[in-house]
C-alpha cells in the first residue's frame, strides 16, 4: 500500500458519518467513542475471570490430593512413648536423622493386630507387617533433592524444637490428605497452604527465603563452614 | 451490545492485569524452576541408614580389605579398610567399581542348562540331580579320574572343598589357573625347599630392580605394591625397571632400562656375573647360608659375561656393569620378576636367575627382601575314607601331566589341557568344573581352548556372570557374587606375612544363586557313600565357621587375621633343603635345561614384528570382566570407540608405511584383528603392544566387542623346564587396512 493510499484510507475513515455526528448522549462521551461500556465491562470480566482463575481454580488444578496409605494417630502414640517425637523420629548413632519410621520400628508393637475394631491398624498389619512391605508414606515435608538439610545441626546443635518447622503434627489425630504439586512433584507444604505464600506461623512455608530469613535473624552460619564464604553450593549440593 | 475485536482485546487486557494480581505467574515460575532443577528422570539415591560392612575383595588375588558402605540394604560404595595391613585404606579402580558387578546386567540369575544349544532355566534340585547322576555313572564305570576342576586358587575352604570332592571321588585333576605364582612357588621350592608364596617387602627396600614387573600396574597385590612403591620413594629409595616398553611402572622409575624382550633372564645372569667377578655379593649370606654356589658360578661366569649379555639384551657393557654395581651396593636391594600384572607364568629360568640375584645380595628372608610366606594352617578337616573307586582313580596320572615325568615339580598345567583333549580320540576329561576362572578368555590360543571345551561332554561353570566360559558350558550353577557371600581368602599375593581375609555378605543374594561351597557339599551328599560322608557339614557357612575356629571372631570384627608373630627378620635362614641352606644349584636345578632366552612362536620372515601384551590398572585382566566404570576410564590411546590402539614405534610404522591413527590389520599365526595405529616412542622398534583385558565376546554391551583379546591372537609355548606357558609375546605383522 502506497503512502497516498494510506492517506486516502484514513481520510475515508475520518469521513465516517457516525464519527462525525456530534455527541448528544452523555453516556457516549466516555472514552471509546460509544463502545466504552462494553469495553469496560469486558475489561472487568477479564479481570474478574483471571482473579477467580488465579486465586481459586489454579490452586485446585495445581495440586493432586492423595490419602496416606494408612491412617495414623500421633496423639495416641505420643501418649505411649517416653521420648516425645524422638522416640520414633530418632537420630542414628552417626548423627543422621531417621525420618519417617520403618516397619522394623513399628513391628515391636504391631506384630499382630491388638487394637480393638481398628480398621486402619488391621490394614497396616495385614498389608504391610505380615507381607514385610514398607509403608509408602507420603512425606509432607520432603524438600527437593537439590536442598541440603541437616536435622542434627538444627535440633541438636541449634536446640530448635520440632514444632518450629513441622507445626503441631504431634497433636494430630489423623493424617491430612497429601497434596502434591503436579508440576514439581513436591508436597504442597513446601510452598505452604496459602497460594499467595503468606505465612502466619513459622512452619507454614519452607522455601529458601524461610531458611535464609531464620539464618539472618538468628545470625547463624550463612556461609560454608570451610571457607566462611557464602554461595549457592553452601545449601544446594 | 456488540462484541467486537475491541471487546475481546479489553477482555484479554483485563485478564492479563488480573493474572498479574494473582499468584499464578509467580507460582508457575517457581514450580517450573524446581521441576527443571530436579528432573524426575534423574536417578536420586534413596535416603536411609548408612552402615559399613568389613569384607575382603575377591576380584583379584590382591586380598585387599574393603569397607562396603550401604544405605539401608543397598550397596553404594566400596572403600578400603584404613587399618588393613595390605591396602591401608586404598582400593583399586576395579575394586571401587565392584558395585557394578553386583547390580550390573550380566549376572546369571538362576541355574541354567543348555538344551540343543539354547539356555533353559532349571531348578537347583534338578541341576544337581542331573550332574550327580552323571558323576555316579562315571564313577561306577571306573572313570572317576575323568573328572577335572579348574579353579583360580588352591588355598581356602572353597578350593579345598573342590579338591576334597575330587580326591574322595577319585580324581587327581584339580587344576589351578596359571600365573607367575607357579614359577615363584617352584623357585622357592627348588632353592629353599619350601612350598610357600613369595612376599615382597617393597616398602623397606631401598632399591627395587624390576624385571618387567608392573609394580604399579597390577603385579601381585596391586594396592599393596602401589603403597610399597610410594613408601620406597618417600624414603629416598630407588626403583629401576627393565622392560622393552615404557610402561607406567617404567615411567615412574628412576631408570628405565629397555632390553630386547625375552632377554630379561639373561640380564639377571649377566648382573650376577659382574657381582661375582667384582666380589660384590653378600659375603655373610653366601658363606654361611648358601650351597651350590660353585655350579651356579660356573654357569654364570662361563656363559654370561657382560659382552655376551650385551649382545643378548642390546645393552652396552658399561650399562650392565653399572646396574650390577648399584644393585649390589644398595643396603637392601630387591629384584622382582614376572611380567606386567603377572597373569602369564613365564619361564622358570628367568625366575631362578632373578631369585639368585636376591640370594647373592642376601635379600632372602630379611626386611626389604623377599620372604617365603607359609600358608596359614587352619584347614584341618578329618581325613577322607577312600573306597576302591577313589583309590583307583587317585593312582591315575594327572591329565595335564603335572607332577610326573618331565614336569615332576610343577603342580598344575592348565595350558597343556587343551592340547591333551584335542589330540585324544575321546576326551580324557568327561566332566569339567570351572570355578572362579574364565579359561575361554584368559588362556592363550582361545580357539583351541574352545575346541577342547566342545569336546568335553559335560562342562559345569560356577560363574556368577555370562562370561566366555559360561557361554560355552553345559550347566551354569551361579555362585553368589563376593558382596553376597562368606568366604575365606587366606592370602594376599606378595604380602610378606601369613594372612586370612574374610569375605562377608553385604546384601542378601539378589537372585536365585547358590554358594559354590554349598553346591559342592550338596553334590557330594547326593553322590552318597564315602563321598557324602566326607562332607558332613550342614552348609558351607557352618563349615567355614568351624574351620576358622578361634579366628572366626577376629575375622568377623576386623575383616582379616594376620599372623603378627611372623616376621621376615625373625625367619631363620636355615632352609628346608637337603643342605638346610639356600641352594644356588642342586640336582633338581641342574637337571633343568640350560638357560636360553625364550623365542616366541611364529615365523619371523612372515611375521617381522613382536606383539607383546601390556597390563593396565584400568582393565581387569583375570577372570573378572571389566565393569563399565573401568571401560569408561580408558584413555583414547588404549581404546577409541570399539577399536583398540596398537602401540607402534614411529620408526617401525614408517617402514611399514603406516601413519598415526591409521586403521590397520594385525595378524599373528593364530588370527587377525582390526586395530588402530598409535605412535608411541616408548616402545622398542620392532615391538608392538596391545592391552590385556579387552576383546570380550561374552558379557554385556558395555564390554563385549570392544577391542581385541590378546589371547585370541597368541599361542602358548611350553617351557621345557616346567611345562608352563612361557610365551611373553607372539610374532605378528601389521598391514594397512
Amino acid at each position: 500500500m502506497s503512502t497516498e493510499d494510506k492517506v486516502n484510507e484514513i481520510s475515508t475513515e475520518a469521513q465516517d458519518p457516525e464519527s462525525l455526528t456530534p455527541p448528544t448522549n452523555p453516556q457516549q462521551t466516555a472514552p471509546g467513542k460509544g463502545a466504552g461500556g462494553p469495553i469496560t465491562l469486558f475489561f472487568i470480566l477479564g479481570l474478574v475471570a483471571s482473579l477467580v482463575l488465579g486465586w481459586v481454580i489454579f490452586p485446585q488444578l495445581l495440586y493432586s490430593k492423595k490419602e496416606q496409605p494408612v491412617q495414623f494417630n500421633h496423639v495416641k502414640h505420643n501418649k505411649l512413648v517416653d521420648d516425645g517425637c524422638e522416640s520414633c523420629h530418632f537420630f542414628r548413632e552417626d548423627g543422621t536423622y531417621s525420618g519417617v519410621p520403618k516397619l522394623a520400628q513399628c513391628i515391636d508393637c504391631h506384630e499382630e493386630v491388638w487394637g480393638v475394631e481398628n480398621e486402619e491398624e488391621a490394614k497396616f498389619v495385614n498389608q504391610y507387617v505380615l507381607k514385610e512391605r514398607e509403608v509408602p508414606w507420603l512425606v509432607y515435608s520432603r524438600q527437593p533433592d537439590c536442598v541440603f538439610f541437616s536435622h542434627v545441626a538444627h535440633v541438636k546443635m541449634g536446640q530448635m524444637d520440632c514444632v518450629t518447622c513441622h507445626g503441631d503434627v504431634g497433636e494430630s489425630e489423623s493424617l491430612k490428605p497429601y497434596e502434591a504439586n503436579r508440576i514439581s512433584g513436591y508436597s504442597r507444604d513446601i510452598w505452604g497452604k496459602n497460594i499467595a505464600g503468606i505465612k502466619f506461623n513459622s512452619w507454614d512455608r519452607m522455601k529458601m527465603d524461610d531458611c535464609s530469613g531464620c539464618h539472618v535473624r538468628e545470625n547463624v552460619n550463612q556461609g560454608s563452614v570451610q571457607t566462611q564464604r557464602g554461595g549457592c553450593f553452601v545449601c544446594h549440593k | 451490545m456488540k462484541i467486537d475485536r475491541r471487546s475481546f482485546l479489553s477482555f484479554a487486557i483485563g485478564g492479563a492485569a488480573g493474572t498479574a494480581l494473582t499468584p499464578l505467574p509467580w507460582k508457575l515460575t517457581d514450580d517450573l524452576a524446581i521441576w527443571s532443577q530436579n528432573w524426575p528422570w534423574t536417578p536420586v539415591p534413596a535416603k536411609g541408614e548408612t552402615t559399613y560392612v568389613k569384607s575382603t575383595c575377591t576380584l583379584c588375588p590382591g586380598g585387599c580389605g574393603i569397607s562396603v558402605r550401604r544405605v539401608d540394604d543397598r550397596v553404594v560404595k566400596i572403600e578400603g579398610i584404613e587399618s588393613h595391613p595390605v591396602n591401608q585404606g586404598g582400593v583399586c579402580t576395579l575394586g571401587a567399581a565392584g558395585t557394578q558387578l553386583l547390580y550390573g546386567p550380566n549376572r546369571v540369575q538362576t541355574p541354567k542348562k543348555k538344551v540343543n544349544g539354547k539356555w533353559r532355566n532349571i531348578s537347583w534340585d534338578a541341576a544337581l540331580a542331573e550332574i550327580a547322576a552323571k558323576l555316579a555313572d562315571l564313577r561306577s564305570n571306573g572313570q572317576s579320574h575323568s573328572l577335572a576342576c579348574i579353579c583360580d586358587s588352591d588355598r581356602g575352604t572353597v578350593p579345598e572343598l573342590l579338591n576334597r570332592l575330587l580326591t574322595v571321588y577319585g580324581s587327581t585333576n584339580f587344576i589351578r589357573t596359571p600365573s607367575i605364582q607357579d614359577n615363584y612357588e617352584l623357585t622357592l621350592y627348588l632353592t629353599q625347599g619350601v612350598r610357600a608364596m613369595p612376599g615382597f617387602d617393597i616398602q623397606d627396600s631401598d632399591f627395587v630392580l624390576g624385571f618387567g614387573s608392573g609394580l604399579i600396574e597390577g603385579w601381585e597385590s596391586p594396592v599393596f605394591m602401589l603403597r610399597g612403591k610410594s613408601a620406597l620413594k618417600e624414603k629416598g629409595g630407588r626403583m629401576d625397571q627393565i622392560e622393552p616398553r615404557l610402561s607406567k611402572t617404567a615411567a615412574k622409575s628412576d631408570k628405565w632400562i629397555a632390553v630386547k624382550p625375552g632377554a630379561e633372564g639373561a640380564l639377571a645372569l649377566g648382573l650376577a656375573n659382574v657381582i661375582i667377578n667384582e666380589g660384590l655379593f653378600n659375603q655373610d649370606f653366601v658363606d654361611n647360608y648358601s650351597a651350590g654356589l660353585a655350579e651356579y658360578k660356573k654357569i654364570v661366569l662361563d656363559g654370561f659375561s657382560p659382552g655376551v649379555v650385551s649382545k643378548m639384551t642390546g645393552l652396552e657393557v658399561p650399562v650392565i656393569a653399572t646396574i650390577a654395581r648399584d644393585f649390589a651396593k644398595a643396603r637392601k636391594p630387591l629384584a622382582i620378576c614376572g611380567r606386567g600384572a603377572g597373569t602369564s607364568p613365564g619361564s622358570l629360568q628367568d625366575f631362578l636367575a632373578v631369585h639368585a640375584l636376591n640370594a647373592l645380595v642376601g635379600s632372602i628372608n630379611r626386611a626389604g627382601g623377599i620372604v617365603a610366606v607359609p600358608e596359614p594352617d587352619y584347614i584341618n578337616w578329618p581325613d577322607v575314607e577312600m573306597d576302591a573307586a577313589a583309590s583307583r582313580g587317585m593312582q591315575q596320572p594327572r591329565i595335564d601331566g603335572a607332577g610326573s615325568g618331565k614336569y615332576k615339580s610343577t603342580r598344575y598345567l592348565l595350558n597343556r589341557l587343551p592340547e591333551v583333549v584335542n589330540s585324544a580320540q575321546e576326551s580324557p576329561v568327561q566332566v569339567l568344573f570351572v570355578a572362579g576362572a574364565n579359561p575361554l578368555y584368559s588362556m592363550a590360543d582361545t580357539e583351541a581352548v574352545a575346541k577342547a571345551f566342545e569336546k568335553i561332554p559335560l562342562v559345569v561353570s560356577f560363574s556368577s556372570y555370562m562370561d566366555e566360559t559360561s557361554t560355552n558350558a553345559d550347566f551354569i550353577l551361579p555362585n553368589h557374587v563376593f558382596l553376597e557371600r562368606y568366604e575365606d581368602v587366606p592370602f594376599a599375593r606378595g604380602f610378606p606375612k601369613p594372612l586370612i581375609g574374610l569375605v562377608q555378605p553385604v546384601v542378601e543374594p539378589l537372585f536365585n544363586t547358590r554358594h559354590t561351597g554349598d553346591v559342592i557339599i550338596q553334590l557330594a551328599q547326593k553322590l552318597g557313600g564315602t563321598v557324602g560322608e566326607a562332607f558332613a557339614w550342614d552348609s558351607y557357612d557352618t563349615c567355614l565357621e568351624e574351620t576358622l575356629a578361634d579366628k572366626w571372631d577376629t575375622l568377623l570384627e576386623d575383616g582379616y587375621w594376620v599372623d603378627s608373630g611372623f616376621s621376615e627378620t625373625a625367619q631363620p635362614r636355615n632352609f628346608e633343603t637337603d643342605s638346610s641352606k639356600f641352594e644356588f644349584s642342586n640336582s633338581d636345578i641342574n637337571a633343568l635345561p640350560v638357560y636360553h632366552s625364550v623365542r616366541v612362536p611364529g615365523d619371523d620372515s612372515f611375521y617381522p614384528l613382536l606383539l607383546v601384551p601390556y597390563d593396565t590398572m584400568r582393565l581387569a585382566s583375570s577372570y573378572i570382566g571389566s565393569p563399565p566404570f573401568l571401560v569408561k576410564s580408558l584413555e583414547d590411546t588404549i581404546l577409541k570407540g570399539n577399536e583398540v590402539l596398537v602401540e607402534v614405534n614411529p620408526a617401525t610404522a614408517k617402514k611399514l608405511g603406516l601413519a598415526d591413527q591409521n586403521d590397520a590389520t594385525l595378524t599373528t599365526p593364530r588370527g587377525s584383528a582390526k586395530v588402530k595405529i598409535y605412535f608411541f616412542d616408548g616402545i622398542m622398534p620392532g615391538v608392538i603392544a596391545i592391552p590385556r583385558g579387552l576383546g570380550h565376546t561374552a558379557y554385556d554391551k558395555f564390554l563385549a566387542g570392544k577391542g581385541v583379546n590378546y589371547n585370541a591372537l597368541s599361542e602358548p609355548l611350553e617351557d621345557a623346564a616346567t611345562g608352563l606357558d612361557a610365551a611373553w609375546g607372539v610374532r605378528a605383522k601389521l598391514t594397512k587396512a
